[in-house]
């Protein structure tokens, strides 16, 4: 009766499959690899040089590393805080703006305090860069817990609001008058900065406070009972309801402790590599930190390989680009197709595909 | 004469059951034939298998003396053979006619409509095929499933549990329907477990269990005990319910209580009031979609109204309180949906044990205590005869009636002093059901206060000490249960109540 044509069916795994929890990663890797190669055979770049370029040659040298590391802790940081929130759908897209008000708090802070010799002004400039974060992400909260607007617009809006700030600040009222009308502020003085292990390289004592931020984001998600609560929301919210888990807690709880995350790492990057303030203080940590916080399964320790995997696309797109000369937007492309790989391959750690006999 | 249907050794295995084990049973042309059996007899996915929407592992089915091969559900509506599943599939912002219009070749919605209006009058269900569906009550939407299907001039139609949602009276009619389209010869295959019911309309019967057929016969010449045997086994369990001693004061009250409707589909309520005492059980009978789902939203507190006085537990108000802080003074309760508002369904029981026990000492510190939830939740899983893997299964992962057994569990475990219920024995087993009945009954016979609400006015009959009934957002009675019968309860479901006499009511209905 006609020809048999097979279709498939997506359907929900009874139990997320744990074969599936590790074999996904390798899977996307392995898809990653077959597809960069081909792309960039077809483009006629040598697949296993450029390979290697991206992904080995980044950490071939203790500055290497150091890069490394440096740039994966405010990628880390900041998905710790987005995560809180992500877990309960709650969608702070605005790290990039907290991140940004955090660092001019912390600036503030740093150029103005008094007495510039205090041993209490990295302190004080942590806690302003955690406060103004919070503070920019107190108004979403705000907004969505009293009015219900969309967290997703007002975090987004909000970032552009706190990068035109930044930029009348450094062009204005807090440009260095020594600065040769460059828009940046002065240098903060020694004690406002983190010093550096080693003078050689960039990397400093700041990545503890990511490392902090990791195990306290792992007791708050898995251990406390807040955790579960915004666990429950983002589950199941009429659950959370009918245990009269408050949904604007869930939502002040997400956009806090997203802003101060984002807070502390603009103060981190500002006290660290920077030392003062420019119109571009992120290369968009903020936003990568989104993706980072997926990567990890919103998992503190998953982020941090999912961070440690970004910073490692920086600066492999990077060094293909001055070594081997691939145009910027082949790395971008080589970037996004990892991700989609990744993302799209946990996918079926919670779905599988059925095959359906269909009569034609 | 030829059977319409014939099944010969029918089996079908889903992964760790046996869903079906070699079913045979034959149907004659205007045939009026029951299928019997509890929840998870293998009623469904016989059903399944014979409209196509399932494939059976072997067996034969012979549809007018011809095999049928390469099955499927196009095939069945080739044949003749519709379906009118327990749960409809009508799109609500629609209309009747344009809802049927996706299941028919062409789209002459004019013509349609006039097929319609002819088709469901011959049959003594009248619907205006213009009507939105979203403004037809429960009903109202069965009578559309079975008109889309009679317009395809069946030869066999089967109805799955089609009595779940309608009044005695509704059933009534249903039936005269259903006897008139046998009498033209449309064979009918009848799926419940409603013994009544089946000894009032059908011709024979096939009994299902675990699976298996349990024995064939006319329900007419057997008893209803004898039936019932064969369909839970040799031993039924038995109810006791002692007389209760009602607490002087009321634990739950509700003086007039309105509430518009939360969306353009709810209903609204209509100046609610009555009471709920320690040591009894109130049922609120009703067809679906009549205020319930709005009334327990709000008594739960998952809604909130802005008279606090207009619902009191132990005397304090309570209406303006949030669920965390109603449960702190006692109550718990147990939706009906299970997955995704009773139960979160992606997490382990354990955790689900967290979502409402979280009070009895599971959280220390901010912590959850893990280990104590797991105890917990086994003890749940003991007590409550929950078949799960353990405290570490998914909520998910578990048939329908075993997360019932284990939210109800759950729930009584926090030894409330009010306990709403909603639809407590919905796809649970006979076996099971009565176990979740008598353990509602244990309770109130403790001095609890238990509030059920449920479609199915046998199981109100069965344990409750007063009822209540509810009919497009206004609530009448109370009626004591002994002095009371189907009759009443069914035509206070299809009335208004009268509202204005409910206080005397009430007086002299207790009295």
């Amino acid at each position: 009766m006609g020809r048999m044509k097979l279709s498939f069916r997506v359907e929900q795994r009874p139990e997320p499959s744990a074969l599936m929890r590790i074999a996904a990663p390798v899977i996307a890797t392995v898809l990653t690899l077959v597809v960069g190669s081909v792309l960039f055979a077809v483009l006629g770049y040598n697949p296993l040089t450029t390979l290697a370029a991206f992904f080995v040659a980044p950490l071939d040298s203790v500055n290497g590393l150091s890069e490394w590391l440096l740039k994966a802790s405010p990628l880390v940081l900041i998905a710790c805080g987005l995560a809180v929130g992500f877990r309960a759908n709650v969608w702070n897209i605005g790290a990039e703006g907290q991140f940004t008000m955090g660092a001019i708090a912390a600036c503030g802070v740093g150029l103005f305090y008094p007495n510039p010799d205090s041993l209490l002004l990295l302190p004080l400039m942590f806690l302003a860069g955690a406060g103004a974060g919070m503070a920019w992400a107190a108004i979403p909260a705000f907004l969505r817990a009293r009015m219900n607007t969309n967290e997703i617009l007002v975090t987004l809006m909000l970032t552009y609001v706190a990068t035109l700030f930044l930029s009348w600040l450094v062009h204005g009222p807090w440009r260095d008058p020594q600065g040769f009308n460059y828009p940046q502020t002065a240098l903060l003085p020694p004690t406002a900065m983190f010093e550096p292990f080693d003078y050689s390289y960039r990397l400093n004592p700041s990545i503890f406070i990511t490392v902090i931020a990791v195990l306290g984001m792992w007791i708050f998600t898995d251990r406390s009972f807040l955790g579960y609560k915004m666990s429950v929301s983002g589950a199941a919210p009429l659950a959370a309801r009918y245990a009269g888990f408050r949904q604007s807690a869930a939502v002040w709880t997400g956009l806090l402790a997203g802003g101060a995350a984002a807070g502390i790492a603009g103060m981190a990057e500002l006290a660290g590599p920077l030392g003062q303030l420019s119109p571009q203080v992120s290369p968009g940590y903020g936003f990568a930190a989104i993706i980072v916080a997926f990567i990890g399964r919103l998992n503190a320790f998953g982020i941090v390989l999912g961070g440690l995997l970004m910073s490692l696309l920086f600066l492999g797109g990077e060094a293909v680009q001055m070594n081997l000369g691939l145009p910027a937007a082949l790395t971008r492309i080589f970037q996004g197709i990892l991700l989609f790989f990744l993302l799209a391959a946990d996918f079926f750690i919670f779905y599988r595909l059925r095959r359906l006999p269909e009569h034609g | 004469m030829t059977p319409r249907l014939e099944l010969h050794n029918i089996s079908k295995r889903y992964p760790g059951v046996v869903a079906n084990d070699d079913i045979s049973l034959s149907i004659m042309p205007g045939e009026i034939h029951a299928v019997l059996g509890e929840n998870g007899a293998g009623k469904s996915t016989l059903m399944k298998i014979i409209y196509g929407a399932a494939q059976a592992d072997s067996g034969e089915i012979y549809c007018d003396g011809k095999l049928i091969e390469d099955h499927n559900p196009a095939v069945s509506r080739a044949l003749g053979i519709e379906m009118v599943y327990q749960h409809f599939a009508l799109f609500e912002s629609v209309s009747v006619v344009e809802n049927i219009a996706l299941s028919v070749s062409g789209f002459d919605l004019a013509g349609l409509a006039r097929r319609i209006t002819e088709l469901s009058l011959r049959y003594g269900m009248p619907i205006d095929p213009h009507r939105s569906v979203h403004d037809l009550s429960v009903g109202e939407r069965q009578r559309v499933e079975i008109v889309r299907c009679l317009l395809q001039a069946p030869k066999l139609l089967i109805l799955d549990e089609p009595t779940s949602v309608l009044t005695p009276q509704a059933v009534l009619k249903l039936f005269e329907t259903l006897r008139q389209l046998a009498s033209e010869g449309c064979s009918i295959l009848y799926i419940s477990h409603k013994l009544e019911e089946v000894q009032q309309l059908c011709d024979s019967a096939t009994v299902l269990r675990n699976g298996r057929v349990t024995g064939t016969a006319g329900p007419k010449e057997t008893t209803a005990l004898e039936l019932a045997r064969m369909m839970v086994g040799a031993k039924l369990p038995e109810m006791h319910v002692d007389p209760s001693v009602r607490s002087a004061q009321p634990v739950l009250q509700v003086r007039g209580l309105s509430a518009p409707a939360a969306d353009q589909y709810g209903t609204d309520l209509q100046e609610i009031s009555f009471d709920v005492h320690g040591g009894e059980i109130v049922g609120l009978a009703g067809v679906s979609g009549n205020g319930q789902a709005e009334l327990v939203s709000l008594l739960s507190g998952e809604r909130l109204h802005h008279k606090a006085e207009a619902i009191r537990i132990d005397g304090q108000p309570v209406g303006r309180l949030d669920p965390a802080w109603r449960r702190r003074l006692g109550m718990a309760f147990v939706p009906e949906e299970r997955l995704g508002r009773g139960a979160v369904p992606p997490q382990s029981l354990w955790e689900n044990t967290v979502l409402t026990t979280h009070r009895r000492g599971l959280v220390r510190k901010g912590l959850v205590d893990r280990a104590k939830a797991m105890a917990s939740a086994s003890g749940i899983i003991d007590r409550f005869k929950v078949k799960a893997n353990g405290p570490q299964s998914s909520a998910q992962s578990l048939s329908g009636g075993n997360l019932q057994k284990y939210i109800v569990g759950r729930e009584i475990a926090l030894e409330p002093k009010l306990l709403l219920v909603s639809q407590p024995t919905w796809g649970v087993d006979v076996g099971a059901a009565a176990f979740i009945r008598q353990t509602l009954v244990d309770l109130s016979r403790a001095g609890a206060a238990v509030l059920i609400v449920s479609e199915e006015l046998d199981e109100l009959f069965e344990i409750c000490d007063r009822l209540l009934v509810i009919c497009r957002g206004r609530v009448s009675g109370p009626l004591v249960r002994r002095e009371t019968d189907r009759e009443e309860v069914g035509l206070l479901m299809t009335r208004a109540g009268n509202g204005a006499a409910n206080g005397q009511d009430e007086t002299k209905l207790q009295g």
